[in-house]
């Protein structure tokens, strides 16, 4: 189109696509100018393609962070468990898990903040409407208790050398309390995780808040059983192997309740690309390690083998929920489509009160 | 909503009035003053190498960490902007929000009026200027877990940048995509300022959650925001949330009246999934078509269902622990 002279000076156009005014047509439309549907297509628009929600700044670390936050609330389980009913192995065992894992799993968590050496800010205050607030109370008090009764394992194993001095009778009496302590907030240290992730925008996370949670605890109980039955002799690792089966169980009862629930288009990323071959390999290797326990715990091999193959299903897990979420901020369809019908079942339903978008 | 969230009368709990902004994206010129005078005013670093987004004038792309103003471009031909008005009636005839009988009056009002459509054209263009929208119930502020994000007595949402450690929370909380964590600053503005002319103007805040501050440091001094301020057509009408809100329903029944049936506001109903906004707006088509979301949710309000959950869950797991020791052989 020349409207002077001098347009005629401007370089040649490059050929414009039709749909220019920020249509991005869901692959399968029909996108022929003569093509006149007889249906109206359930269309989806978006502003040229691009997200509307943003993606977290979190990267692996914070992947590691979730599955080794787990780790360690399960092991402090299986530790109170063998203090309580006499199986010092086990205890020691997962007193150590508990703290190595909730150690290296807070480094990751600070290394992926943007101003790591502000990450004491993390408890300047309360706030329940923060599951990160609460997360991080949660986190330093189950670090408290999971570190006194470690350090006391690690006292005794170095056959009291640890330069402690009189502290040392203080540690012994303290650290089946400070077990105790830790057992008390294992769970949540393995649940807020999951809260924390479906308390926000993200279509996928958001999606899967009702049985979420569910999946995070089966997770960690089966990732820590596993660890147990590498460290700690079949005698004593019986009831890792326990928890390893019905972690197991948990985990693929509450993924397909987790996948029945949620809105199918958010759903999406969990079975797509990177995401969705890792959530599918998790659970292949949730199975082989679940069975692997049952039948063959008690052949030491066998268990740690079994308990190798657990610990992958439950990062696997983690990485492929954090990716998916992160996968499905990208595509502004998994925001934008199960938005608008979830409006439009309210609107059906009668309910018109309470949309954004008002015509007076 | 629930306990953990504010109602929009918490917000103005300081006495002082609730500002905001009525942007009315009819008469915006798309001359981007306002992205420019943010830019300026809050010395944010450019986001890219002068790339070319190929989105007709917008090559900013979206909000973000350095962006707090975007102006967003959308070209429509005939049959767009033909959807666009019968999306806009079908919501008149919802007659919604609606606190008496739902419909009639709405519907049978502009039933009444002309509403030949004033000749649709071929082809328009749709300009808006995006904004952090300054929710009621802002989910950024519900899961920032420093309290570095606040509710200032301006019933605005801010960060405070010497507190926020960056976890990064925020950015997921947020519903319309508004804030980011600033990750580097590419370049700094190069103007004669309080720095050495010509060489890069250092980048502040990196690894720190960025986004609007309502221009915070102006309104405590009684100033317009920058944006307002630098916007030639009024498009950015700054002031007291309730005349904002007041100005915009006005300006829609104009634009019904003549017969523009698309227009439509967005964040001025308070009943909404976010308890409505600061920042209002009037669109002429559906929000995604702008790139904002249709039916935004504050996550906040379903966090004590999900607690619950999270509730049975941990109870799940001590069950399993108890029952893996009682099952597991004696020792
Ligand atoms: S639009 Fe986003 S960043 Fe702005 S107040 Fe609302 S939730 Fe916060
Ligand atoms: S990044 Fe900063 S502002 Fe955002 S939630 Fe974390 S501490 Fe709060
Ligand atoms: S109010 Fe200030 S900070 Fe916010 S967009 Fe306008 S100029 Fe930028």
């Amino acid at each position: 189109m020349t409207v002077s002279g001098f347009d005629d000076y401007r370089p040649p156009e490059p050929p414009r696509r039709r749909k220019l005014g920020g249509k991005l047509r869901r692959a399968g439309t029909g996108e022929g100018r003569g093509e006149v549907p007889v249906v109206p297509e359930a269309e989806f628009t978006s502003y040229y393609g691009r997200p509307v929600v943003k993606p977290p700044p979190w990267g692996d670390p914070i992947a590691v962070y979730l599955f080794l936050g787990g780790v360690a609330g399960g092991s402090a389980l299986l530790g109170v468990g063998g203090q309580l009913t006499g199986r010092p192995i086990l205890c020691r065992n997962s007193r150590l898990a508990a703290l190595a894992a909730v150690g290296v799993g807070a480094v990751a968590l600070v290394a992926d903040l943007g101003r790591p050496e502000r990450f004491l800010n993390m408890l300047r205050t309360i706030k329940p409407t923060s599951p990160m607030s609460l997360g991080s109370w949660i986190l330093t008090a189950f670090s408290a208790g999971a570190g006194v009764s470690a350090v006391s394992e690690i006292d005794r194993m170095t056959g009291s050398r640890l330069p402690l001095g009189p502290l040392r009778r203080l540690l012994r009496v303290l650290e089946g309390p400070a077990g105790v302590e830790a057992a008390v907030f294992a769970a949540p240290l393995s649940v807020y995780t999951a809260v924390l992730l479906s308390d926000t925008a993200n279509p996928t996370w958001n999606a899967a808040r009702e049985d979420l949670p569910f999946v995070f605890v089966s997770s960690a109980s089966l990732a820590a059983a596993g660890l147990a039955m590498i460290t700690t002799p079949a005698e004593e690792a019986g009831p890792a192997r326990a928890l390893a089966v019905l972690g197991v169980a948990g985990e693929l009862t509450a993924i397909r309740f987790m996948e029945k629930n949620m809105d199918p288009v958010a759903a999406e990323p969990l079975h797509l690309d990177g995401p969705g071959r890792m959530l599918a390999w998790s659970e292949r290797l949730a199975v082989a390690g679940g069975a692997g326990a049952l039948i063959g715990g008690r052949h030491r091999l066998t268990a740690a083998i079994s308990g190798v193959v657990l610990l992958g299903a439950s990062a696997l897990t983690r990485f492929g929920i954090l990716r998916a979420g992160i996968r499905s901020t990208e595509n502004p369809r998994y925001t934008i489509e199960p938005q608008k019908s979830r409006l439009a079942a309210r609107r059906r339903a009668g309910v018109i009160h309470d949309s954004i978008t008002t015509s007076e | 909503m629930n306990q953990l969230t504010e109602s929009p009368d918490h917000v103005r709990h300081t006495g002082h009035p609730r500002k905001g902004f009525f942007t009315d994206t009819s008469i915006c010129i798309g001359c981007k003053a306002c992205e420019v005078a943010c830019k300026e005013w809050n010395r944010n670093p450019h986001d890219s190498e002068y790339e070319l987004l190929k989105s007709s004038y917008d090559n900013t792309g979206s909000l973000g960490a350095d962006t707090w103003r975007h102006v967003a471009f959308i070209e429509q031909d005939r049959e767009q902007i033909g959807r666009a008005r019968e999306s806009g009636r079908a919501l008149v005839s919802l007659g919604m929000p609606s606190f008496g009988p739902p419909g009639q009056d709405q519907a049978s009002n502009l039933a009444g009026a002309d509403t030949t459509p004033p000749d649709t054209s071929d082809f328009r263009w749709l300009m808006s200027s995006d904004v952090c929208k300054h929710c009621t119930n802002a989910g950024c502020l519900d899961v920032c877990p420093t309290g570095a994000l606040f509710r200032t007595e301006h019933g605005t949402v801010v960060v405070q940048d010497d507190v926020c450690n960056g976890c990064g929370t925020c950015v997921a909380g947020c519903p319309f995509g508004v804030i980011e964590r600033r990750s580097d600053g590419t370049a700094g503005p190069k103007a004669k300022r309080d720095f050495t002319p010509g060489e890069q103007a250092p980048t502040r805040n990196v690894g720190v959650a960025q986004k609007c501050t309502l221009c915070h440091d102006r309104i405590v001094d009684g100033q317009t925001p920058a944006c307002a301020q630098a916007c030639p057509t009024t498009s950015i009408k700054y002031g007291e949330r309730e005349d904002m809100v007041a100005a915009a329903k006005e300006r829609v029944a104009q634009l019904h009246a003549q017969g523009l049936t698309e227009a439509r506001l967005y964040g001025a109903n308070d009943s909404d999934g976010v308890g409505g906004t600061g920042s209002v707006f009037l669109l002429l088509d559906e929000p995604e078509v702008y790139g904002l979301p249709p039916d935004p949710r504050v996550p906040t309000a379903d966090l004590p269902r999900m607690f619950k959950r999270a509730g049975i869950a941990a109870a799940g797991m001590l069950a399993a622990a108890t029952a893996a020791f009682l099952v597991g052989g004696r020792a």
